[in-house]
């Protein structure tokens, strides 16, 4: 038994510092594009179009991972592409944590007409097909950074205020927030002090999966040229570009997706391993 | 019975209507103005406001709301604004090759994510399960749309043995008097044609179900494991069979019902996916009309896709209900 | 020769040293009932488990002879063990609440084996269910077999099972506990009704169970275990009269008196349990060394 659950501890190990590692490394790369970008990602050189990446017969040594239809250097693309992935990744990962942790919180500790209004919104979201809703958003909003975010937390607040309502429905029913009612504590600061960091660690493990999600959907709204200006490069935009070049150059379309993959994994590869680690049967 | 059922409907109704609501209000805040774009050039400002007053959008949204659901109650959903035809034939033009996609990525999930589940119960404890379980993580961590690109590039692009756009040939003669094609090329004995819409529609039903058939074989897996300790399959082991007559015959049937409810949701977000699966593959389905319906910010249009969207999910979840109330031996009898 | 015949049986836990049977020899005759008796954790089910081939996943067979019928069951390949076992051996379950499977009516469960192992035709087996049912003084069988085991009763559900075990007319019956589960009124019942089948068809029966209170009433021999190893073995009458091993004794004193449920009962003292401990340690040492 001891030798099975070591085993499982190793593997979940791994996992966690390979996916964490490539999203360190990946963030890094975003945070530090304006300057490591070997090309200004905007510059066409129509002469030096869809040139091949390195590994290929007939690649320019200037251009590391090729040039697009348009001769724009893909690695510089990719590059600034992942400025806007973990923008949208961070923010909105965040800001939807908020939101529907906040909204489950409360629909599930206080109950009565609070849980019944929030339970009733997460039906009718339920029955939304959630792509189709986020690109009717942005077309309601215009593109842009900001409306995608919206987009996202509008999208997808119904994600934590299902898990974390069960939960705090669960620890609420528990022993130990009667005797803390009993000591003569408040409502809500049982709700903060007593429930809150119970549920926590969820929270934390919704919050990777979300951020990977929301890499999606931008790329997705990207992908349907919903998401930001054409100025700007973005992992979906160049797969979008990617995918009408694909019998002349398919670099285009892989080294975003190899991107937008890993990074995609990690998120959930990442989310998968720390619920393991908070797992108390595991732990 | 009958209450539950009865509350069970009233609840769904309220859903539709909430679905419908939030539709109506927040296309309508669209800054983009549809009716501009529809006018010709030089047209004055009261041809404007007649092309308005035309499709309702001179009134309050209240009023709008009112006049239009009323039109839903008889069937009515309005004119599409940049095709000038009824939405609702539009809709049902689209709707089957959308039913078909979503139905045929359901068969491929529940009979690849029942096999795997099945092999690695079978084998259980070695390297096989593990094998299947490290194949379900990576189906679950990467969503539809990725694995779509993938496939595009593997067997569209790489060893290219599917079609990747479209879902038929546009050269093939089309003898088809509904939107059914697969189904209709089959009732017609036309292989020929049966084989290209198969080729076409392979790639994108692959992509959708990946996810799925992943949820399937993990949550049956796990269920089948834990009925396999249960007394009675210990007892059928003693009368004589073998492990895979004991997995399929005994632990199989009490196993589906509690993977059954969850596929229920999850094939609602299948069905969800066609959305941008239908983009990515150029299908001419529901999804690939409501993408090109917000781009052109037709509004009628729009707003019965959703509609119709929200009544498959909800139908769906009805008939998971029924399905497994059937199913349950326990139940049926109650 | 026995026609159940145990040698040395060793049985332990997959990939530890740890051993859960410890040399285990037995044997049973047609017609008689030999009581496996111990405290929980004695490895007296493990036994019948081993006999059946349904030990869990995490032990295996070390060593040792389980010859039935004349023929090392451990020594056949498994698929071929499986088969004699489901043709001449059956099992009475612990539990009748969870040893029907609840999505199959009751007759399939009773006339699969007949059909599938013993190849009999459908008709016949059918016949045969009924039969059995009768047997076990189920009223209405033709209606029981069309029923799903949640419309029947706890103690329907026993009888049906030790019904579904005798319908096969195996030589070797493993009885798991059968009574523990049930409450004392019908436990009665069942016992009377498992020792009438028994004498009836002329089964070898191995009894499992910690209540040496049953054992008297249905058993002809015993074996008294302790951490997986025979402290005794002996007919009934003698072991009431005077028990052979201090753990034994320990044991009968430990149990409730049917006849008189207000005598004073004395648990297992501790030097006895360290004594039988010191014991199992060395055959251990024995074992290893030897």
């Amino acid at each position: 038994m001891l030798d099975g659950r070591s085993r499982v501890r190793r593997r979940a190990g791994l996992r966690l510092w390979l996916s964490g590692g490539w999203l360190m490394l990946a963030a890094g790369a975003a945070l530090l594009a304006p300057w490591i970008a070997p090309h200004d990602p905007l510059a066409q050189d129509l002469f030096a179009g869809r040139m091949p990446p390195f590994w290929v017969q007939g690649a320019d040594p200037l251009y590391w991972l090729g040039t697009d239809s348009l001769g724009r250097d893909v690695l510089s693309r990719l590059l600034h592409g992942a400025r806007v992935a973990f923008a949208v990744a961070l923010v909105a990962g965040l800001a939807t944590a908020v939101l529907g942790a906040a909204l489950g919180l409360l629909a599930g500790f206080y109950r009565g007409w609070v849980d019944m209004v929030v339970s009733r919104f997460i039906d009718i979201w339920m029955a939304f097909p959630p792509v189709l809703f986020a690109i009717l958003l942005i077309a309601v909003m215009g593109p842009g950074l900001t409306s995608i975010i919206i987009a996202i937390v509008i999208i997808d607040w119904t994600r934590f205020a299902r898990v974390v309502r069960a939960e705090a429905m669960g620890q609420g029913a528990m022993d130990y927030v009667a005797s803390a009612q009993v000591a003569g504590r408040g409502r809500f600061s049982t709700l903060l002090v007593e429930i809150l960091p119970n549920v926590l660690p969820t929270i934390v493990v919704l919050l990777t999966l979300e951020m990977g999600i929301a890499v999606i959907v931008e790329a997705i709204l990207s992908f349907v040229n919903l998401s930001i200006s054409t100025d700007q490069p973005t992992w979906g935009g160049m797969i979008a570009e990617g995918r009408t070049s694909i019998h002349q150059a398919w670099w285009v379309l892989v080294v975003p997706l190899v991107a937008l993959f890993l990074t995609v994994l990690s998120f959930s590869q990442l989310g998968e391993g720390l619920k393991d680690r908070f797992d108390p049967v595991l732990r | 019975m009958l209450r539950r059922s009865l509350l069970r409907l009233a609840s769904t109704l309220v859903t539709l209507l909430g679905v419908a609501v939030i539709v109506f209000v927040v296309i309508r805040v669209v800054p983009g103005n549809p009716i501009a774009m529809m006018l010709p050039p030089g047209a004055t400002p009261e041809d404007e406001l007649r092309l308005k007053a035309l499709y309702g959008l001179d009134k309050s949204i209240a009023e709008q709301f009112f006049i239009w659901l009323g039109g839903v109650l008889r069937g009515d959903f309005g004119t599409s604004i940049s095709t000038r035809q009824p939405v609702l034939g539009l809709v049902l033009g689209r709707l089957p090759a959308t039913l078909e996609l979503s139905v045929m990525a359901l068969v491929l999930a529940v009979v690849w994510g029942g096999a795997l589940a099945l092999i690695g119960t079978r084998f259980r404890g070695g390297r096989t399960e593990a094998a299947v379980d490290v194949g379900n993580g990576m189906a679950l961590s990467v969503p539809d749309f990725l694995w779509g690109l993938v496939l595009i590039l593997l067997f569209g692009v790489l060893w290219p043995v599917f079609h990747i756009s479209g879902r038929i040939s546009p050269s093939l003669d089309l003898p088809f008097t509904t939107n059914f094609y697969l189904f209709e090329s089959v009732l017609r004995l036309r292989f020929d044609l049966w084989a290209d819409i198969v080729a076409h529609m392979f790639m994108p039903a692959v992509a959708l179900a990946l996810p799925l058939a992943a949820i399937i074989a993990q949550l049956l897996k796990q269920s089948l494991k834990e009925t396999m300790h249960l007394d009675y399959v210990t007892l059928s082991r003693t009368k004589g069979y073998d492990e895979t007559h004991v997995i399929t015959r005994d632990a199989l049937p009490n196993a589906v019902l509690p993977t059954l409810t969850l596929v229920g949701v999850q094939f609602t977000f299948l069905i969800g996916g066609t959305v941008i699966i239908e983009r990515l593959f150029s299908y001419e389905g529901l999804g690939n009309m409501a993408i090109d319906a917000v781009i052109n910010r037709d509004l009628p249009l729009i707003q019965g896709i959703v509609i119709l969207f929200a009544l498959i999910f909800t139908g769906v979840n009805l008939i998971v209900d029924l399905l497994y109330t059937v199913l349950n031996p326990r139940l049926r009898h109650a | 020769m026995s026609y159940l015949h145990i040698e040395n049986l060793t049985v332990g836990l997959k990939g530890t040293g740890d051993r859960l049977l410890r040399g285990v020899s037995l044997s049973v005759d047609a017609g008689e009932v030999m009581g496996l008796v111990g405290e929980s954790g004695a490895g007296k089910s493990m036994i019948g488990k081993a006999i059946l081939g349904i030990l869990p996943r995490s032990a295996e067979v070390l060593g040792g002879v389980i010859e039935m019928d004349g023929e090392n069951l451990l020594a056949l390949p498994p698929r071929l063990r499986r088969q004699r076992i489901g043709a001449k051996a059956a099992l009475i379950p612990q539990d009748p609440l969870t040893a029907l499977n609840p999505s199959r009516r009751i007759a399939p469960q009773i006339t699969d084996r007949l059909v599938d192992i013993l190849g009999w035709d459908k008709a016949r087996a059918r016949d045969r269910a009924r039969e059995s049912l009768a047997e076990v003084q189920i009223p209405d069988p033709d209606r029981v077999l069309r029923c799903y085991p949640h419309e029947l009763s706890g103690g329907m559900r026993q009888r049906i099972l030790i019904a579904s075990a005798f319908a096969a007319e195996p030589k070797l019956i493993v009885a798991d506990e059968p009574t523990t589960a049930l409450d004392v009124t019908v436990q009665k019942q069942i016992l009377r009704l498992i020792r009438d089948m028994q004498a009836r068809h002329n089964t070898a029966l191995l009894f499992v169970t910690h209540d040496l209170g049953v054992v008297a009433k249905i058993c002809q021999k015993m074996t008294v275990l302790y951490g997986g190893m025979v402290l005794e073995q002996t007919d009934v009458r003698s072991f009431f009269k005077a028990p052979g091993h201090p753990y034994s004794a320990a044991l009968l004193a430990a149990t409730p008196r049917h006849d008189d449920p207000a005598a004073s009962l004395t648990p297992v003292p501790d030097h006895v349990v360290q004594a039988v401990r010191a014991e199992v340690a060395a055959a251990d040492r024995m074992q290893r060394h030897g």
